[in-house]
């Protein structure tokens, strides 16, 4: 009963564990993309049509209509009740609970439609506008060259020292091993909400407000880093390790040229991860990054948000725009998950 | 490109080699293990525990002002607020009775977040282990919600979820009847545990796909020549491989999602009335969302959840390496 | 504290601004109150030679969570736009010393001054020119009420006549609510005081929870119970939360929406032709007709190193042309006496808005003495967040409505205690 979940297909041909395998997948892929999905239409919608009920999945706009003696184009309706029925007017304007409408064909003859009686007609327009906002408002490329160099030097630095502290503790046996692993875990326990404020003070006193430093330097050490390679080392057999010291190889070399491309999977989740995580940080360059030459993509896009508005339009597009980079790096990584130990020739 | 990053990383390995030999020489083989660890811990240390340390003493003062000489020390009262209560069971009758409803809510969410999430994960990963077409699509979509930042998500189901969302038309049209999904106190509940596995499993499904790697196929096709059957493999071979991964998993979505608070407090903001308050929201809340910001009390509020949750992982990694030696 | 800019950059950045005095205005907008300050400085630097003022544009969470904590271990900008007078209070500069004339000022801001005069500042002092006055009040649809055929009630009606004449809008056209209030404790204790809350104690404490607050908490609660109130506002969230209805409106699914004067450019925007909505005016209670005033405004820091260029942007910011002509891009209520007796040419908005604009305008004048008092309390913001964190529980049935007034009391004390 539990082939469906880890049979290897292959050489038969399509039977019911496979059936059940893409119904789970199938059913992930709704579920899972859907809303995405829905986030992407959005963001191609005006202001208005996002604050619709009920929420239409695209971004449909009003149709007006240029007609002869009048200065500005009009709205178009169809009238779904009355003595118009099923006829498509344009509205002049409306009066309380009566509208003013005319056939564009025969524009003399003003017609009353009750308002309840008509309905706007609606065409699929992009609201390209909420992303033209975002690039003539902001640094753009300032922005994005900021975040850039935060997640790059962050990331190279974090797979560096996290890998180091792994190799450390998976392959050694040393005093006080526990005791260091312990520590690197216990460093999960408290939340970060909570030591904001303290770790301002420690970054303020060593004068790193306002530079990206600030930044990178507390993030490069994650104990998840540590934690998730540590126990991919510990898959790794030692007897690969020691054939290497037998060839007198130093034991960076062991770290570099071994374990570190049969960590290959690990490496590049934790890549993602980090990656992920620098781009996407707010709350920490909000407190210690506040002038707008060191402003992170995340600070800009969330400038949309006032104290009692939103500018949902902007947000949403600014959100898109910020998912394509760390959506590429995924798309690029993820080949290598399967990768590591199959090419490195090793079983 | 990929040759580049081979003479990157040719190239990095050359420019210390020659400086870690001389290390290995001068402080001998087994000194060498310090070297690798010191980076990290020199960061650690300076921008963790030395955090932590403070946060200690913040829970012994009360007081609005940041620097702690400005904050008078007030010993254990904070502590004792948080704990002074008649009965435990009934928040209520506690001085804080939101810290004890926080404090309920925050283990139902956590037994049944991290029960699901980690069973939903596991299927997820086997299957997307498995040789199928269009592997890497569907990998990218069960990772993607982890990409969202938790407003974004929050948005989004805020969308679906509202009286007049996505769901409930859905429903209707299927001639169903419609619920106000965030008004129910259960059905929120319910609601910000699927939310959390929705934004989260990506994670865990990815770190149990690396994992998956590490298990050698010969082992497999050594069984399969046996004969035995799929189930059996599963729990003979792959599950207890998996182990040290599996047990990644379950200590950091344990703690996370005894820290769960992001998208859950834009979502439902902890209502209706307090039915989803979760312990961080309470933390953020007195320390950091009203004025005077009582900081005192949120860092000993932390404390005590730092304590338990150091409990908890212990006793996982106790257990696991009761079981067989994890190294 | 002292510190050591390492970053050459930076270093650099800081020599040049000792000459040129460069001033940095951390600002949030809810419009384009940023873009419209940011233009109006260049008239100022012209006026100016040697000052330069940065605008730096940062979401409103900036303001709130880390603007305090920067000033607090003397980093931070010069200038900032922010909304919390009583908690920044002690970061404040006073201008008086450096403007050429603080009595005209005084003349003009006099009310809304007093706002970051409390704890040690000084009684007479200048420490903040508001940009943005907004006051609470509520919108009606009037098109539902003329298609339900229902009289809508005029200036001076009640709280009790806006319900009932709500709620039969409602049933006559099938929309989903009568009235909805913003989840803030700056919404509800409009209401609160009219129903004869004093929320202050003889000592100028608050918050005392009188016959006059358990009167309209009893009544809210009530309201929810029979479903006049929207619930999915109140009782959709938890905590402090802030929580509007601005969306059911807009799509002519509420019949009255209690809110404020910042609404309006957003109804104009995304209402459009859909259906005819205005601004109620006063709603009464047995003991006053009052709104809440509230508003941003702009402060100068005491830690800056120029004072006096900071001084000459408030007196520029205060200025009545600067103000009028950086409002009428903004569309927002003047603070500024003369321009509450002369108006403000809007800039395009339509007749509807302006109506709207004047009206909520006119309504400052008229609001209570308490209103005034809450506004420019130090301890305000837990006033505001512990309202809705309690009175939810009651209305949800978490507590009775006794042991939510109750904790309510305490949750306020206790925030207030800690901060002595």
């Amino acid at each position: 009963m539990f082939r469906w979940i880890i049979a290897r297909r292959g050489r038969e041909r399509f039977d019911l564990t496979d059936w059940m395998a893409f119904g789970f997948l199938g059913f992930g892929v709704v579920l899972m993309l859907g809303p995405v999905l829905w986030l992407v239409l959005s963001s191609f919608k005006t202001e208005a049509a996002l604050q619709e009920y009920p929420p239409r999945l695209l971004p449909l706009a009003p149709q007006f209509q240029d007609v002869a003696g009048f200065d500005a184009p009009l709205q178009r309706f169809a009238v779904t009740g009355g003595e118009h029925a099923g006829r498509e007017l344009v509205q002049i304007r409306r009066v309380g609970l009566n509208a003013q409408m005319i056939d564009p064909a025969d524009p003399d003859t003003v017609l009353n439609v009750n308002i309840a009686d008509r309905e706007p007609v609606r065409a699929v327009e992009i609201a390209q506008e909420n992303y033209t906002t975002v690039f003539t408002r902001f640094n753009f490329a300032r922005y994005f060259w900021n975040s850039t160099f935060i997640t790059v030097v962050a990331t190279v630095l974090t797979v560096l020292f996290n890998s180091m502290a792994a190799f450390a503790l998976a392959k050694y046996r040393f005093t006080g091993r526990t005791v260091v692993f312990v520590l690197i875990i216990a460093t999960l326990m408290v939340p970060p909400t909570v030591t904001l404020v303290p770790l301002f003070l420690v970054v303020s006193q060593m004068g790193l407000i306002n530079s990206p430093w600030a930044v990178i330097w507390p993030a490069i050490a994650t104990p998840t880093g540590v934690f998730l390679l540590r126990q991919y080392m510990l898959t790794i057999p030692d007897d690969l390790l020691d054939a290497a010291r037998m060839d007198n190889a130093s034991e960076w070399r062991v770290y570099w040229k071994i374990v570190l491309p049969l960590s290959a999977p690990a490496l590049a989740v934790l890549v993602i991860f980090s990656v992920m995580w620098r781009w996407n940080e707010f709350l920490w360059p909000l407190i210690v990054l506040n002038r707008s030459e060191v402003f992170t993509l995340q600070l800009a896009l969330n400038s949309f948000q006032g104290e009692l508005q939103t500018s949902w339009a902007n947000l949403l597009a600014m959100t898109v725009l910020t998912l394509l980079p760390i959506t590429l790096v995924f798309a690029f990584l993820q080949r290598f998950i399967t990768q590591g130990i199959a090419q490195s020739g090793v079983k | 490109m990929i040759g580049a990053v081979r003479l990157i990383y040719e190239g990095a390995f050359n420019l210390f080699e020659g400086p870690m030999r001389w290390l290995q020489r001068s402080l001998g083989t087994q000194r060498m293990v310090w070297v690798f660890l010191l980076p990290n811990l020199l960061i650690f240390g300076l921008f963790t525990y030395l955090p932590i340390l403070l946060n200690a003493w913040y829970a012994g003062t009360s007081g609005d002002r940041i620097l702690l000489g400005d904050r008078p020390w007030v010993g254990a009262a904070n502590f004792a607020t948080l704990l002074d209560c008649e009965s435990y069971l009934n928040p209520n009758s506690c001085r804080r009775d939101l810290f004890w409803r926080a404090v309920h809510n925050t283990g139902w969410f956590v037994v049944l977040q991290v029960g699901f999430m980690v069973l939903l994960s596991l299927i997820a990963a086997l299957i997307l282990n498995r040789n199928i077409p269009l592997k890497g699509f569907f990998r990218a979509v069960f990772f993607y919600p982890v990409l969202l930042s938790p407003v974004v998500v929050a948005l989004i189901w805020k969308w679906i979820l509202q009286r007049n969302g996505v769901l409930n038309a859905g429903l209707d049209w299927a001639g169903m009847g419609t619920v106000n999904w965030l008004l129910d106190p259960n059905w929120a509940f319910f609601w910000i545990v699927f939310v959390s596995i929705w934004a989260n499993m990506g994670f865990y499904v990815l770190i149990l796909l690396a994992g998956l790697q590490a298990i050698p196929s010969d082992v497999y096709e050594a069984a399969e020549m046996d004969g035995t059957p799929a189930w059996r493999r599963l729990f003979r071979i792959t599950l207890p491989l998996l182990t040290p991964t599996l047990l990644v998993v379950m200590v950091l979505s344990l703690i996370r999602a005894v820290q769960a608070f992001d998208e859950i407090y834009v979502l439902t903001g902890g209502g209706p009335g307090s039915a989803t308050l979760l312990l961080i929201q309470y933390i953020y809340d007195v320390g950091f969302a009203t004025r005077p910001r009582q900081f005192g009390l949120a860092a000993a509020a932390s404390l005590m959840m730092a304590g338990v949750l150091m409990v908890l992982t212990l006793a996982q990694l106790a257990a696991t390496r009761k079981r067989g030696e994890d190294g | 504290m002292k510190h050591t800019l390492t970053i050459s950059a930076l270093a650099l950045m800081a020599a040049g601004a000792a000459q040129a005095q460069e001033l940095r205005f951390m600002c949030y907008q809810d419009g384009v109150e940023c873009e419209a300050w940011a233009d109006a400085f260049a008239t100022f630097e012209a006026e100016n030679d040697g000052i330069t003022v940065i605008v730096d544009e940062v979401p409103y969470a900036a303001i709130i969570e880390s603007l305090p904590v920067q000033l607090e271990v003397g980093e931070g900008p010069d200038l900032a736009r922010v909304t919390d007078y009583g908690g920044l209070a002690r970061f404040l500069l006073d201008v008086r010393p450096h403007v050429s004339d603080a009595a005209s000022i005084d003349a003009r801001y006099g009310q809304s001054l007093a706002w970051s005069r409390v704890g040690d500042n000084a009684a007479d002092g200048i420490y903040h020119i508001v940009d943005q006055l907004t006051a609470t009040g509520g919108f009606a649809n009037a098109t539902l009420f003329e298609q339900a055929g229902v009289d809508m009630p005029g200036p001076g009606a009640t709280w009790d006549e806006w319900a009932e004449a709500s709620r039969a809008v409602r049933d006559a056209t099938g929309v989903d609510f009568a009235m909805a209030i913003d989840r803030t404790g700056h919404r509800f204790a409009a209401p609160a005081i009219s129903y004869g809350a004093a929320l202050f104690d003889d000592d100028g404490h608050a918050l005392v929870i009188d016959d006059g607050f358990r009167a309209f908490s009893e009544q809210f609660v009530g309201w929810h119970a029979d479903e006049t109130m929207a619930r999915d506002v109140w009782a959709g969230a938890g905590g402090g939360t802030y929580q509007d209805a601005a969306g059911e409106f807009i799509n002519a699914n509420l019949v009255m929406y209690y809110s404020g004067s910042w609404q309006i450019g957003r109804f104009d925007r995304d209402i459009g032709d859909a259906f005819d909505w205005v601004a109620t005016g006063g709603i009464c209670g047995p003991a006053a007709c009052t709104g809440m005033p509230g508003g941003a405004g702009i402060v100068g820091f005491n830690h800056t190193q120029h004072p006096e260029a900071v001084a000459k942007v408030m007196e520029f910011i205060a200025r009545d042309d600067v103000q009028a002509q950086v409002l009428a891009r903004t569309r927002n209520l003047p603070a500024n006496a003369n321009l509450q007796a002369e108006g403000i040419a809007y800039e395009g908005v339509s007749d509807d808005v302006a109506a709207a604009l004047t009206a909520f305008a006119s309504s400052v004048p008229g609001f209570s003495d308490t209103a005034f008092a809450l506004q420019g309390y130090q301890f305000n913001r837990a006033v505001y967040t512990t309202i809705p964190a309690r009175i939810t529980q009651a209305i949800v049935g978490e507590l009775s409505l006794d042991e939510a007034l109750e904790r309510l009391e305490q949750d306020v004390a206790d925030a207030i205690a800690a901060a002595q």
